[in-house]
């Protein structure tokens, strides 16, 4: 297979059923009562501007919005509800139709087990650069986060560093999360105008989208929306993510959290379609329960799970794509928790179609990126997407020539019908289906698998490289930036 | 002690344990009226509903939201006794005095907050600056109110530098170690905090207690 391809889930035949029509009508309601009677913080000059001249209730001071129904409604209508996540390589596209599931990497952690020491350190940019690579070859990997925070670049140019770094190490889609101040959102705006070839082109082909966290409950940071809208006006895909815990930035149930998410990220949508009408916007969240001890991130559990599964019931509502946070398991390392969480996470929000998943690699929380932990998550992508296309039954898959010639006793491995066919089943890379004197003997695993598949990716692999004209252009723009 | 007293000092630490400030408010304002010395108001009523709550956490019982309403339980009954011992001229004795703050640049501040009403439910003085504050008002806050120690947040990984800025500003004007910081947030590891030779940090609000306690050395 060559390295081009891209592994996504499309066609589903498994359903699930989370919330009834009725359910989300209700949560959408407890929404706009949220939204027009106890307001969004949006600490933005312009933001505030646009509900003022929209005749929403603005609170200069406090910063607070509220806004009737159906000024919301209305904007919302406004979304377009399917389009494209353009590749520096096409033929890397990534459609949001509602009928594909593209995995990302996560973001955007601080250390590292270093992939040839194991040992945990302080991200850098050559980990930005390495796993933009690694991922480049990674078929399940369909676009990229910005993983790591470039911690030895200057803070008011890092979120560029971090562009250059992804975009000269891989053709996919990149969606980074770190771009949230006015300079670096106008900056990196130049840069994709540069890769895509002209502003118009980068509005036809988005080979660059924007995710903004939310700051809940009921609020969002001033840079965040600033440099959301300079995303809308050139067509940059923009999502708004919340990260709602119930017990702490949400109500303890699992429907109040939603609400309380959904004002969030549904008020800010509003928002760019009101200043940017038909501008590409998405739904973005990783809801979660604070430990109820501790009422620290948990990065998994049941209530996740559920979430994972619910979000895409209403991002559908509003008919917008979603990109839902998956895997980033709170385990500690690659072990039984970071498996379990992982596998379910992700299995909750693709089988409801979640258009994009975020994102494999990450331990503790979406803190410490494991480049085991990434080629582990991609199988467990691959076992899904492997369960989504469910069971085909028709004469051929019935089989019953073959049953025929068998007969009672006998077996099926001389059958052509079984040649034919055997390369359907999963062929897994870590699952350890060896004799127990052979593991005995070994004593290796997954994890170690896992990690040499990525060292050798990261060894061998050679993408295909960016116009060096256009690093030195990248090179420009980030000096600007630098120089103020 | 007479009945009634000893009935009161039971509701008020029972008050805390609900979590319920209506009638820790209340109790606090009748022991004024009976005459009951502040200062054993805060003792030998709410203090112990405090340290209830407290063991119950540290046996895995009580949950975050119960310690965080007890505190602020405490905080409301203390608020209404606090006048009567100045006027008295006695001080509830304080573990230290603490200057809280989100770095400049960054207004994430739930976990700051928590660490706040747990600081103040565990005997510390503390004043919450908010978000978004930069290192002079940090700075400048602690002198005036003549803090032992200062604790930063920062959520975001262009924003944790501005902790560095802080600690920076501190060993400048030579205001350590007189002034202890703690750094804290969700990508603060104990190698940044090392790192940028800050104190310590924790990374929950209950770790955050035992961390200063430890700090002003009093566990």
């Amino acid at each position: 297979m060559s390295h081009k391809k891209i592994k996504t889930i499309s066609n589903p035949k498994l359903k699930l059923e989370i919330l009834t029509t009725e359910d989300v009508r209700k949560i959408h309601d407890a929404t706009l009562h949220i939204i027009e009677n106890v307001g969004v913080r949006f600490p933005s000059k312009r933001a505030l501007e646009i509900w003022e001249s929209v005749g929403a209730d603005v609170d200069h001071e406090k910063k607070i919005v509220k806004v009737k129904p159906h000024i919301i409604e209305e904007a919302l209508k406004k979304c377009p509800p399917a389009y494209t996540l353009a590749a520096r390589d096409p033929q890397q596209d990534l459609q949001l139709d509602g009928n594909h599931v593209h995995l990302g990497t996560d973001g955007c952690g601080v250390e590292v087990i270093d992939i040839h020491t194991k040992e945990k350190r302080t991200s850098c940019l050559q980990d930005v650069r390495d796993i933009a690579r690694v991922a480049d070859a990674t078929a399940e990997v369909a676009f990229h986060w910005v993983p790591l925070s470039a911690q030895d670049t200057p803070v008011e140019s890092r979120g560029l560093h971090e562009l250059k770094a992804v975009w000269e190490n891989s053709t996919k889609h990149v969606q980074t999360e770190s771009i949230y101040n006015v300079e670096e959102a106008k900056a990196s705006m130049e840069m994709a105008i540069i890769v895509a070839g002209s502003k118009e082109e980068l509005r036809k082909r988005p080979v660059l989208s924007l995710m903004q966290c939310t700051a809940p409950p009921l609020g969002h940071d001033g840079g965040s929306l600033d440099a959301a809208l300079i995303a809308a006006e050139h067509g940059v895909p923009t999502g708004f993510m919340t990260m709602t815990a119930c017990l702490t930035t949400g109500p303890a149930t699992m429907a109040g959290t939603l609400a309380v998410g959904n004002a969030e990220v549904i008020a800010a949508t509003a928002l760019l379609q009101l200043a940017y009408p038909g501008s590409p916007v998405f739904y973005a969240a990783a809801q979660t329960a604070s430990d109820p001890r501790t009422g620290v991130y948990t990065g998994g559990g049941p209530e996740d799970f559920l979430f994972g599964a619910a979000t895409n019931v209403l991002a559908d509502f509003y008919n917008i794509p979603l990109s839902m946070g998956s895997f980033a398991t709170g385990a500690k390392e690659p072990n039984w928790q970071a498996g379990l969480e992982g596998s379910l996470s992700t299995f909750m929000a693709s089988v409801v179609m979640s258009d994009m998943l975020l994102g494999c690699g990450f331990l503790h929380g979406s803190r410490i990126w494991s480049y085991a932990e990434m080629m582990m998550d991609c199988e467990i992508f691959s076992i899904i997407e492997k369960m989504m296309r469910g069971i085909e039954v028709n004469e051929e898959t019935l089989a019953l020539d073959s049953i025929t010639a068998v007969g009672p006793g006998g077996h099926y491995l001389a059958q052509k019908h079984t040649r034919k066919h055997m390369r359907e089943l999963f062929m897994p890379q870590f699952l350890d289906r060896r004799p127990y004197s052979t593991w005995e003997d070994k004593g290796d695993d997954a994890r170690d698998w896992a990690l040499e598949k990525a060292r050798k990716i990261l060894k061998e692999h050679q993408p295909d490289p960016l116009d060096e004209k256009v690093s030195k252009e990248f090179e420009r723009i980030i000096k600007s930036v630098e120089k103020k | 002690m007479s009945e009634e007293i000893e009935k009161l000092f039971k509701d008020m630490a029972q008050s805390i344990i609900d979590g319920d400030s209506d009638i820790s408010v209340e109790l606090a304002q009748k022991s004024i009226e009976m005459s009951v010395p502040p200062l054993d108001a805060i003792t030998k009523g709410f203090v112990v509903g405090v340290n209830y709550i407290g063991d119950q956490f540290g046996l895995g019982e009580a949950f975050l939201p119960e310690l965080v309403m007890a505190g602020e339980a405490m905080k409301a009954a203390v608020a209404v006794l606090e006048p009567e011992l100045i006027k008295l001229g006695e001080a509830r004795e304080i573990m230290g005095r603490v200057v809280l703050a989100t770095v400049e640049g960054d207004i994430h501040e739930i976990g700051k907050t928590l660490v706040g009403t747990m600081l103040s439910a565990s005997g510390f003085e503390v004043v919450d600056l908010g978000v978004d504050q930069p290192a002079d008002k940090i700075i400048g806050k602690a002198l005036e109110i003549n803090a032992d120690l200062i604790g930063m947040s920062a959520l975001l990984t262009t924003t944790m530098v501005r902790q560095r800025e802080v600690i920076e500003e501190l060993d400048k004007e030579g205001l350590r170690p007189r002034i202890k910081v703690m750094v804290g947030g969700a990508p603060i590891t104990r190698d940044w905090a090392t790192k940028i030779k800050a104190d310590g940090t924790s990374e929950d609000a209950v770790g955050a207690v035992a961390l200063a306690k430890q700090l002003m050395g009093k566990e």
